[in-house]
């Protein structure tokens, strides 16, 4: 089963349902995308799109029995995740691959002291004793650049700044060495210069440690910035996948073109000018149209539109969920749909 | 965290001298003379006359008050009339058996509902947490007085199990204690589930479950010391219903403690030992108010440093 | 560099709308509460039969037959009869009566207090605030029981005093929430809005903040009426409360228990009535409460 390659993480056909009292709402349908070794994969979306979700699912964290995970396969370096028992799950969850929150503020426990948290999965997984984990959580500390770490170590969290919280998150997360790091929009809780300390901070331990890092993000900034590669997302799929310079060289699905366009350009008028934004409101999942899920909104809508369209190969890996690139022959439809 | 106790008693001392001026006052403008009341038609004139000097009744009402803050300060509760003895005497006699009671109804509503919360709360909308939270909503709901005789029935009369009354050994704490307990484990267990579903909800939840923990050690490393700060600060609102129901719990198994002193002095009309255990009973209630703040600074470290920053 | 699409989302109801389907909402939401349904239907039966129970009722509550003494229960007597050889069952009808009445008078009357008070606290703070919540303060640090136990002593034991005891156990703890309701209601923009427009500050409390604390009110008053009905037993069982020859049910559960071994229906059964009683208000309650006010659970 056991076969190196290139790809750390490549999600088939991931889907997740929740069980409601009026029938069950797909919030992910046909997720599929790869994660090269050490390399920085992006999804974005509006909040809602699934994104969240995604790392989720991939986490083994959907709160279950409403919530139901399948996919084809979703092999970690070689381990299909998919076919895990739960403790199997577990075992793997914070070793193997790890999560970093959006809210530092809240995402540590209150009435624990720093070092305990930051190095609890080594306790768990490695069945290191208090001496070393103590030892290793301090190099950590060191590695993520928290100033004074040693006096830092006994600390709670809300003697902490939320950058220094973000900082011993992450720490955290990379304790364990995982393979995978998912990053759940890390820094929006933060400042503006913060977050761009912590943005360089994960680029900088990419680069040393060699994790690569699943970077979930509203903000095509931070995308632009940090990413190899990139997902977007839009109602529970994903409707344009390409390696980075390419998506911004030529966004190819309607959507991701809407939010290109509504980004701020430096130096612009804003007070004045009203911003381009897309019209209309996210679908509610329970009830998306029967074709495509942006069509009610889309400027470039066809009759065609009615029926829901398939993934469309553009060349160079670059693939969008739009009926206008249908003509070309799809080159990465392993995972498109019907 | 000493400088905390000092600042926090400093504030409990104004509320137990008002206290004291409000149970004066309450007790001491009885329309009607007092002593007459309290005496009467058995006692002749001259023992009345005799009575108002001893108690200063012709003092203006302010004189009186300062006079028995002085006295109760010197732990000087006054004299009972009908029992001819100190106040404070016969409730420092009494009291073990008070606290011994409510001590052990203190134990097993813990020992009971903590256990029984955290097992609904885990177990949400099972058979097990239905029952539980059946079990202690009967608990709440029930008169003490009408659940102590309902054991007495069951238990002393008819199982003959355990004697009906009395305070001669362990075997007669337990009934009073199961009766006491219960309604008190009810509130806590219903506030141990709520709080422990609460805390699941919290982000911190989230990321501890993201290291791989197993859920037990999700529960009781991260959830259950935030859940249980909560469940402590009632312990205080728990004194003062525990000495509520002590005063009849006593009453129904014939147990010699403070409230049985209180409702035999309010039937013999004995004003000084009424005002005396009340005064004692409220000065408790503050006291486990003020352990309470303390176990809640000693479990929060939030509020500890808040304290640190304050002083 | 964020994207403002969600600013798109974001919509305003007109406050009348949100009003309206708010009263509908809650009551959609209290009919679907099977428990408190449940205790609404019990306390109307309850209510109308104590209204009809002398026409209900063949037997007199009050009539004394000594050779009737301490029956069992049977087709007559439904619950047997007590030591005057009255039935037990009527006797709990017209017991009804004044536990009900217990339990709606001094509830009545410490909301009215506490939400006074609490206004005015939570409204002008300082001074004001200081005076009352440190009277607040103390009367919580009264165990309950005793304090109305002292107030019976003194003002001798009746209805009117009861109700009166009662009230001054039960305001300091509504006082409380209703406060904190109000600071927190002070902060709202139509409050300052009013501020601004030069509207007078009883006119504010009254029309802006009172109306907004009702819900709390309504929530409050459902949940004090079983508690002041378990106070009201515990002082008549103890005998400072009810007088013979009216009575409470606390009052027949403390006659009873002297006939526990050879009669035990005839304490037992009023004291099924005080639990059923607080057990279906304490459900109507917590309907009320999930239904208008989902921010106090616990």
């Amino acid at each position: 089963m056991i076969s190196r390659t290139d790809t750390i993480l490549s999600v088939r056909e991931l889907r997740t349902e929740f069980r409601g009292g009026r029938g069950n709402v797909r919030v992910l349908d046909d997720i599929s995308f790869d994660v090269g070794r050490g390399r920085i994969v992006g999804l974005v979306g509006e909040s809602g799109s699934g994104k969240s979700m995604t790392a989720l699912s991939l986490m083994g964290l959907v709160p279950r029995p409403q919530g139901q995970v399948s996919a084809k396969s979703i092999l970690l370096d070689g381990t299909d995740l998919a076919t895990l028992s739960p403790d199997g799950m577990r075992r793997i969850r914070g070793n193997e691959i790890s999560m970093v929150f959006q809210e530092p503020m809240t995402s540590l426990n209150p009435v624990r002291r720093i070092w305990d948290q930051v190095g609890e999965p080594l306790a768990v997984h490695h069945g290191l004793g208090r001496r070393a984990i103590r030892d290793r959580v301090l190099e950590m500390f060191e590695l993520v650049g928290i100033p004074e770490p040693k006096a830092r170590l006994e600390a709670y969290p809300h003697e902490l700044s939320g950058g220094l919280r973000q900082r011993a998150m992450i720490a955290m997360g990379l304790i364990c060495e995982p393979k995978l790091l998912i990053a759940d929009e890390p820094t929006t809780a933060l400042d503006v210069t913060t977050q761009s300390q912590i943005l360089k901070l994960m680029l900088d331990l990419r680069d040393r440690v060699g994790t690569a890092i699943i970077m979930i993000t509203h903000d095509l900034g931070i995308i632009a910035e940090m990413c190899d590669e990139v997902n977007v997302m839009y109602a529970g799929q994903i409707v344009e996948q390409a390696d980075v310079f390419d998506l911004f060289e030529r966004p190819s699905h309607p959507y991701t073109r809407g939010l290109l366009a509504s980004i701020p350009k430096a130096g612009a008028a804003r007070a004045t000018k009203r911003m381009p934004s897309i019209p209309g409101m996210v679908p509610n999942l329970a009830k998306l149209p029967p074709g495509c899920r942006f069509g009610p909104r889309c400027g470039d809508a066809m009759p065609v539109c009615e029926q829901p369209p398939g993934l469309a190969g553009l060349g160079r890996g670059h693939v969008a969920r739009c009926w206008l690139h249908a003509s070309s022959p799809a080159t990465c439809a392993e995972g498109a749909a019907s | 965290m000493l400088i905390f106790v000092i600042r926090r008693l400093a504030v409990s001392i104004p509320v137990l001298i008002g206290i004291t001026a409000i149970l004066f006052v309450m007790l001491n403008v009885v329309p009607g003379d007092p002593v007459a009341l309290m005496m009467k038609e058995h006692a002749s004139a001259d023992v009345i006359e005799r009575l108002r000097a001893q108690m200063h009744l012709d003092d203006p009402l302010i004189t009186r008050y300062l006079r028995f803050l002085w006295d109760a300060l010197h732990g000087d509760l006054g004299m009972s009339i009908k029992l001819n003895r100190s106040v404070t005497s016969l409730i420092l006699t009494a009291f073990p058996a008070t606290l011994l009671l409510a001590g052990c109804a203190a134990a097993v509503s813990w020992i009971v509902g903590i256990p029984a919360g955290i097992l609904s709360a885990v177990r949400r909308d099972s058979l097990l947490d239905n029952f539980f939270m059946g079990f202690s909503l009967l608990g709440v709901s029930m008169p003490i007085f009408w659940s102590a005789l309902l054991m007495q029935y069951i238990f002393a009369l008819k199982l003959k199990w355990l004697p009906v009354s009395g305070f001669y050994g362990w075997k007669y704490l337990i009934l009073p204690a199961v009766v006491l307990g219960w309604s008190s484990a009810g509130v806590i267990a219903r506030l141990t589930r709520s709080s422990l579903l609460e805390v699941m909800r919290h982000d911190y939840i989230r990321t501890a479950r993201a290291k791989g923990l197993r859920e037990v050690r999700v529960i009781s490393r991260h959830a259950l010391k935030n859940a249980l700060i909560p469940v402590v600060t009632i312990m205080a609102i728990q004194v003062a219903t525990l000495l509520s129901g002590a005063v009849i719990t006593e009453a129904i198994f014939g147990i010699p403690g403070v409230g049985r002193i209180s409702v035999n002095a309010i039937q013999s009309r004995d004003m000084p030992l009424l005002q005396g255990s009340v005064l004692f009973a409220t000065a408790l209630v503050i006291l486990g108010n003020l352990i309470a703040d303390i176990l809640y600074s000693v479990l929060d470290p939030r509020i500890r440093s808040e304290m640190k920053r304050d002083v | 560099m964020s994207m403002p699409v969600e600013s798109v989302i974001v919509g305003s109801t007109p406050e009348t709308i949100e009003e309206a389907s708010f009263l509908g909402d809650s009551l959609r939401a209290f009919r679907r509460n099977r428990m408190a349904m449940a205790g609404l239907a019990f306390v109307v039966l309850l209510v109308l039969s104590t209204i009809f129970v002398p026409w209900i009722s063949p037997h007199d509550p009050y009539r004394v037959a000594l050779d009737e003494q301490l029956l069992p229960a049977s087709a007559t007597y439904w619950l047997g009869t007590d030591n005057f050889g009255r039935d037990v069952l009527t006797r709990i009808l017209y017991g009804a009566r004044i536990s009900l009445v217990v339990g709606i008078v001094p509830s009545l009357l410490s909301l009215m207090i506490g939400t006074v008070l609490g206004i005015l606290s939570g409204y002008f703070g300082g001074r004001t605030d200081f005076t009352v919540m440190r009277l607040a303060d103390m009367m919580i640090a009264f165990p309950s029981l005793l304090l109305a136990m002292v107030v019976m002593y003194t003002l001798g034991a009746n209805l009117l005093n009861i109700f009166l005891a009662l009230a001054l156990v039960g305001w300091a703890g509504v006082a409380r929430v209703v406060r904190a309701q109000t600071l927190a209601l002070k902060q709202k923009e139509f409050i300052e809005a009013a501020h601004a427009g030069g509207t007078s500050r009883p006119t504010i409390m009254l029309r802006h903040i009172f109306p907004n604390v009702v819900p709390t009110l309504i929530v409050l008053f459902s949940l004090s009426i079983p508690e002041a009905i378990m106070w009201e037993s515990s002082l008549s069982f103890l005998g400072v409360g009810v007088q013979p020859p009216e009575a409470s049910w606390g009052l027949l559960v403390a006659k009873g228990k002297e006939y526990l071994f050879q009669a035990p229906l005839v304490a037992i059964s009023p004291g099924i009535a005080i639990l059923l009683t607080v057990l279906a208000f304490n459900f109507i309650g917590d309907g009320l409460r999930d239904a208008l006010d989902p921010s106090m659970k616990d």
